[in-house]
């Protein structure tokens, strides 16, 4: 009943999904269709079906659900090994995108059972049988699983993402007590994967406009910085019906960061922040 | 259509259609359901209002209609949708104000709005069949 940590999985799901049609609002080219199925060859002892969004550029045809039989006994542990094993063992023309294999790098972000996570961190034995994998929401779509993040990337270099300062350059670096340092903490660790960000329905509908929960948590984490001297014009950029308060406090950020993080309380602090800053403009 | 904008830019990955229903999004999306429901049961209020002061004969009717069974479900809906609106509402102010991020704290605030909003309609429910008798 009680979600402590994002890594947890519910103890009971009482809806897979959404009561709305599979394909809801998908325009022509968008909506899925059955796919092909793979069967295992050869006998195995353990196997597992992952049903994986598929698109190829080059086919004309619409995206499409394929089914994939992997041997468990013969493939590691993490939803990423099985998706490397398909490419290895099945498919190689199956597309995604990874790196580190240990949730630092936040490349392989996808749509695991409905929510958003890091291939690499989820084990299989969390998921359910069938799988359903997709690749993150709402993004215009390069190849199956590789989704285009070019928006994301501008909406992040939007805010600004580094220090600001009108102060003359000191000798050696700009100091922080532990405690101005510590303010930081939970803010600076984001990977943008932005599983985030493409899991926020806010995002969905206005994520032309909306900045999304990783590029506000990352405008906090500079705004938090007690080096920075540009809070007013950092606050002056986000001030506006949608790109900050396009976040309506639904919290499903909160509830997916891979890594732990709270971006919910992160736009919370701004919202906060520009009411201090309003109040302070009022007096004068 | 070849050359076109949805051809050079592909699909567009689903959302909704595929995403798990959680706490945080469902509370979400009924507080904005509640809102709805609870601004026609405002107007029924004033309906209601209207017929008192129109006179016995009109005030009959809208009882008469309020005590279907029709009428009946729709008040108790209206009654909900209420106190949702309203427990859902004070849980946005406190966060507004910058507490109750901490996700067990979100996901408990959660659940004591729903029991909360129940416990609120069944109460006002009683309390109106005592003022009745």
């Amino acid at each position: 009943m009680i979600i402590r940590s994002s890594r947890q999985l519910p103890s009971f799901v009482l809806m897979k999904r959404f009561p709305v049609p599979r394909n809801f609002g998908l325009n022509s080219r968008s909506r899925v269709e059955p796919g092909r199925s793979w069967p295992l060859s050869g006998e195995a002892n353990r196997i597992k079906t992952f049903n994986i969004y598929r698109f190829n550029p080059d086919s004309g045809r619409n995206p499409t659900l394929d089914r994939f039989e992997v041997d468990l006994d013969d493939c590691g542990p993490m939803v990423l090994d099985a998706l490397i094993w398909i490419k290895n063992n099945v498919d190689p023309t199956l597309a995604f995108r990874f790196s580190c294999r240990e949730g630092i790098c936040g490349s392989c972000a996808m749509n695991i059972d409905g929510t958003n996570w890091l291939a690499c961190t989820r084990f299989i034995s969390e998921t359910e049988n069938p799988t359903a994998i997709y690749p993150l929401p709402s993004l215009r779509i390069i190849k199956d699983l590789v989704p285009d993040l070019t928006h994301l990337y501008a909406q992040y270099k939007a805010i600004q993402p580094w220090l600001h300062s009108k102060t003359p350059e000191p000798e050696k670096e700009r100091l922080q007590s532990i405690e101005e340092r510590r303010r930081l903490d939970g803010y600076y660790e984001c990977i943008l994967c932005f599983c985030c960000t493409s899991g926020c329905p806010s995002y969905w509908w206005n994520g032309d406009r909306f900045l999304g929960p990783a590029a506000l948590l990352e405008a906090w984490r500079w705004l938090a910085d007690s080096r920075d001297e540009a809070t007013g014009e950092r606050l002056d950029r986000l001030e506006e019906p949608f790109r900050l308060y396009g976040c309506r406090t639904i919290l499903n950020c909160t509830r997916t960061c891979p890594k732990g993080l709270n971006p919910g309380k992160a736009i919370a602090e701004i919202k906060k922040k520009v009411i201090e800053r309003r109040g302070l403009r009022w007096r004068e | 259509m070849r050359g076109s904008m949805e051809e050079k830019y592909g699909p567009t990955s689903p959302n909704i259609q595929i995403y798990r229903p959680q706490l945080t999004s469902v509370l979400s999306i009924a507080n904005r359901i509640s809102g709805v429901v609870a601004s026609v049961g405002g107007v029924a209020l004033v309906l209601w209002l209207l017929a008192a002061a129109a006179g016995p004969d009109t005030y009959a009717l809208a009882l008469w209609l309020l005590s279907s069974l029709l009428g009946q479900i729709g008040l108790l809906i209206f009654m909900f949708a209420f106190f949702l609106h309203l427990c859902g509402g004070i849980r946005h102010l406190i966060w507004d104000a910058g507490y109750g991020f901490a996700l067990s704290t979100i996901y408990a605030s959660g659940w004591v709005v729903v029991a909360a909003s129940v416990v609120l309609t069944g109460a006002a429910w009683i309390a109106g069949l005592f003022a009745a008798s």
